[in-house]
This record gives structure tokens, sequence and C-alpha cells, in this order.
């Protein structure tokens, strides 16, 4: 469904900086999957997110969504089928706008943002409804402001929010690294609901190997521009953090972390 | 007395009209457009030539709409399209403008209407009773700037106002809404100067001249404005911004004409703007001794 072939991707070319994150990548993804990705700092993980969606651009290589090139597109028009979630809890909501304008505009997203009205009162209840399975009592408060919220609450309001609408990838770069631990644990939970529930196709960079493995139906590790480990749902299925701990202590103590 | 209350509401109803511009690049856009400058003297210019020209003054009001957008448009391709700073872009536009604005009002710096209709002597004036007569001016200014409030108000409750909120609040949102932010923020500089220029040509009919004068010193006036309001409600959700914007303008223009009633020259308009604003901004800030100290 999606396909990276052949990727390149140098940062700072021409310089005495220049260093090659990817020569030669690739990766196909299948519909349906739940990938965790996990690899040390500067493997890539988040240079490929950002390749997919569109944030930076390619050397070279080509990015294929159901056999069709995307390079071309740009990162908003590439938003139309992938939803992405940050690390930063403030990247995927309005801070100055209250819950429900922000749960509207999502609700909008891939329709016109014409002159109608900005809310539509009908879909309020579903907007209730969606909220209280966050049960953080967020459906009380419609009319507050979401930068008054806390981190844990916005970022469980961009997960809902970016999920809203049919998505053909699910894209989450590290959305729980900035959490309380209690607070990504719900995070998580609400994920593995969302994504079970609609079933996404979906990518999880994460620095947590044990949602690495607890969650999802396939594993990879990435190296230096490689996924040096690729695990499939039977063999995810019967791998322990343990197991894979070996070789993620080796490839971080290269890195010198 | 009363005539100087009077005064103080006609400027504060007109300047309003510019403040409702400003605000919406300021507060929401969060962009410091400068092409306001250059968009207000704009608005007055279009107005004198085609009032001078015969034309409706309510016609040369839409025109003078118009031209505004256009220039708010150059201002937002400069910034999006070519990629240059925020700012640097609408010192470019106003800089542009002020010998856009000359070739407009006939290669003229000052151009007064002597004769001709304007907003204020025909039309919906005439049809005043008598005793409302004298105050002509701040009624008429009064419903244009309450029609510019209520359509923006309108307009911010839309879909598309939203997503012009979003822009300024937070781009990423916009990208993920599959819209293009470069475009909504093209958008957001067109009504903003549109709004401008509109202010200019009410304050150009009311004064009954053109001058490139004029231009210098309307951001700072519609900056001054939009804090005072913004400030001065902060604390009461209830109010919007786009009232807050006009009653600033209004509590701005009440100082000003304090400060000539004091003694100051007509001259010296400059000074007491950028006197004054540092005034307010300097009150604003002080409050949250500790956060930000820039505005």
């Amino acid at each position: 469904m999606l396909k990276l072939k052949n990727i390149c991707k140098s940062y700072n070319i021409g310089t005495v900086n220049e260093t090659t994150l990817f020569s030669d990548f690739n990766l196909q993804v299948n519909k349906g999957e739940f990938i965790s990705v996990i690899g040390s700092n500067g493997s890539g993980k988040t240079t490929m997110l950002n390749l997919i969606c569109g944030s930076i651009p390619l050397d070279s290589g080509d990015i294929l969504v159901q056999d069709k090139s995307i390079i071309k597109l740009k990162e908003y028009q590439r938003s139309k089928f992938i939803g992405r979630v940050f690390q930063d809890p403030g990247k995927g909501t309005c801070p100055s706008m209250n819950i429900l304008q922000n749960m509207a505009m999502a609700d909008n997203k891939g329709k016109s943002f014409n002159l109608t009205a900005g809310i539509n009162k009908k879909r309020i209840s579903y907007y209730q409804e969606q909220l209280s399975r966050l049960k953080l009592g967020l459906e009380d408060k419609l009319y507050v402001k979401v930068g008054a919220l806390s981190g844990g609450q916005r970022q469980a309001m961009a997960l809902l929010m970016s999920t809203m609408t049919p998505l053909d990838f699910l894209i989450l770069d590290e959305h729980t690294a900035a959490l309380d631990p209690k607070t990504s644990e719900i995070i998580m939970e609400l994920t593995d609901e969302l994504v079970r529930e609609k079933q996404l196709t979906t990518l999880m960079v994460t620095h947590n190997l044990r949602y690495a493995v607890d969650y999802g139906n396939r594993l990879i590790m990435m190296h230096q521009g490689h996924a040096i480990l690729d695990y499939d749902a039977d063999k995810k299925a019967k791998t322990q953090v343990e197991d894979i701990l070996g070789t993620f202590n080796e490839i971080s103590i290269e890195c010198g972390n | 007395m009363t005539d100087i209350l009077i005064g103080i509401l006609e400027q504060g109803f007109i300047y309003g009209i510019l403040a409702l511009g400003v605000y919406i690049t300021y507060t929401i856009l969060d962009f410091p457009d400068l092409s306001v400058d250059g968009t207000f003297p704009m608005g007055a210019a279009v107005a004198a030539i085609l009032i001078t020209g015969g034309f409706n003054p309510w016609l040369a009001l839409i025109l003078a709409f118009g031209a505004g957008c256009l220039a708010g448009l150059v201002t937002g391709v400069i910034h999006v399209k070519c990629g240059v700073r925020d700012l640097l872009s609408g010192i470019i536009t106003m800089t542009a403008l002020y010998s856009i604005n000359i070739h407009i009002a006939d290669g003229k710096a000052n151009l007064p209407i002597f004769t001709g209709d304007t907003i204020f002597n025909s039309g919906l004036a005439t049809m005043l009773p008598e005793a409302l007569q004298p105050y002509t001016v701040v009624i008429i200014s009064g419903l244009l700037i309450l029609l510019c409030k209520l359509l923006m108000d309108w307009y911010l409750n839309t879909k598309s106002g939203f997503l012009l909120y979003a822009v300024g609040d937070n781009q990423q949102v916009v990208t993920a809404l599959a819209k293009d932010q470069g475009k909504v923020k093209i958008l957001g500089l067109i009504l903003a100067n549109g709004l401008v220029a509109l202010s200019g040509a009410v304050l150009c009919q009311q004064q009954r001249f053109f001058d490139v004068s004029m231009g210098p010193g309307s951001i700072v006036l519609g900056l001054a404005a939009v804090i005072i309001g913004t400030n001065l409600f902060k604390n009461f959700g209830f109010v919007k911004g786009t009232t807050a914007a006009i009653i600033g303008a209004i509590i701005y223009k009440a100082c000003y004409a304090g400060a000539i009633k004091l003694g100051m020259e007509a001259t010296d308009m400059k000074l007491i703007t950028a006197v004054l604003f540092l005034a307010v901004l300097l009150i604003s800030t002080g409050k949250k001794k500790g956060g930000k100290r820039h505005a």
C-alpha cells in the first residue's frame, strides 16, 4: 500500500558536515499493518516520517501510495490521506480556539471551508460522544480554550482530531514521549483502540521499547538508515522486550547514547 | 463639550474600521502587516479621485475596498509565494504604494474634494430628520462600522473564518486539515487591507481631501487601538475582539483629542501618536511582570 523505493536523503549537502542518512532505503507497508518503529537517535525514524508526509524533500527515490507516486504532492495535499500526531502536544490543536471549534474543524477535513457556519449544531452530540471516550471529561468543557488544557488532554484531542475523517495512514511521531507515564499509557491505549476500530494502517515511531513490543503487529528497528530488524506479526507476538534490548543497546552504544 | 465628544466618536468610528483590519492581521493572523501605512491613504486616494470625477460616493467606498484587497493580495503573494519575511513584505508594498497613491490621485500629493457628493452630504445623509443633521457624520460612520463589525463577526464564525483563526494560531493544524496555509494567510491579508482602505476612503470623504501624508502612522494607530481594546477586555470573555478593537479606537482618539486640548498642535500629530502608542504598550505589558515584554 505504501512503498518507499530506493530512498536517498542527505543533510548539509556540499558542506563539510554532509551526512548521508538514507542511501537506497526500501520499505513496504501493507494495508492494516500497525508498525512500531524503534531505533537510536539519528537512525532516520523521524526523517522517514517527514519524507512520507512531505515535510522535507527527498534527494532521490520514490514514495508510492497504492502504486501512485506522491512525491510531487505538497505536505498539505498529502494530509488528505495521511493523519499525523506529533511529539509536541501543541502541534495538533489550535490553542486559542475552544474544544468545539477544534473538533468542528477536524470534522470538516476534506470538505470545503466555505462561508457556512463553522459549527454544525447537529454534530455537537457526536463530538461529545467522541470526547467522552477519552475519559478526560472534555465533553463537558466544549467552550474551554484548548490552550488551557494539559499536554495529555491536548494530545488526546490531537489523536481524536487526526483520526476523525477517513485516512489511509496514521503517522505517530513519538506521540507519547512528552507525556507523563500515566498519561502516555492512556494515550497509547486510546491509540490502539482507534487503530483497531478504524482499521488504520499505522506507522508509530517510539522510544518506548515496551510500547513497541506490546502494540502493533509489525516491529522495525532502524539503525543508520537501514531497517536492521523487521519482525512480522507472528514473530513479534513471540518477542519480549528483553529479546530486542540487546540489539537496541548495541546500536545505541555505537551512537554514543 | 458635546462637540468634542461627537468629534471623538466620528474619528473613533472612522478609524475603528482601520482597527478592524489591523485586528485581522495583528491578532488573528499574527502577521505584522506594515502595508497598512500604504493602503490607508490608497483608499483615500481612490475615493478622492472617484468623487471629484463625479462617481457615486458609496461606489467609491466599494472600489476603495477593492483596491485595498488588491494591495493585501500583493503583500500576501510577496510573503507566501516569494518567501519574503512578513515584516519586509509589508514594507515593500507600503513603499511602492506611496508612489502608486500619488499616481491614483492624478499625480498630486494632495487632492481636495471641492465639489461632488460624499456619503455625508448625499443620499442616506439627506434622509436624516432635521434635528439629527448636525450628527450626520457620526450616524453614518457609526452605521458603516456597525455593518463592518457584524459582517466580520459573521465571517469569523464560518468555516473559512475558523481557518483564518487557525492559521494564526497553529499553521500545522491548517496543513493537517489538507489546506494550503499560504492561501489562507493571503485571504486574511486581502480582507484586512480591504478594511483599511475602506477606512481611508471614509476619512477622505469626511475631511474632503486626500493627502499622501495620511499614511505614515496608520499602522501604529491601528495597533494602539487593537492593543488598548484587547487589553481592556481581556478578562471579559463575552466581549468580541471586533468590539474591543472599535472601542480601543475610540479611546485612542479620545486620548488624542485630550492631547490637542492640552495645547499640542496639529503638526505634533505623529509625535502624539508615537508617544500614546508607547504609553499603551507600557501600560498593557507592565501588568504582567516577568512575562513577555515585547508587544
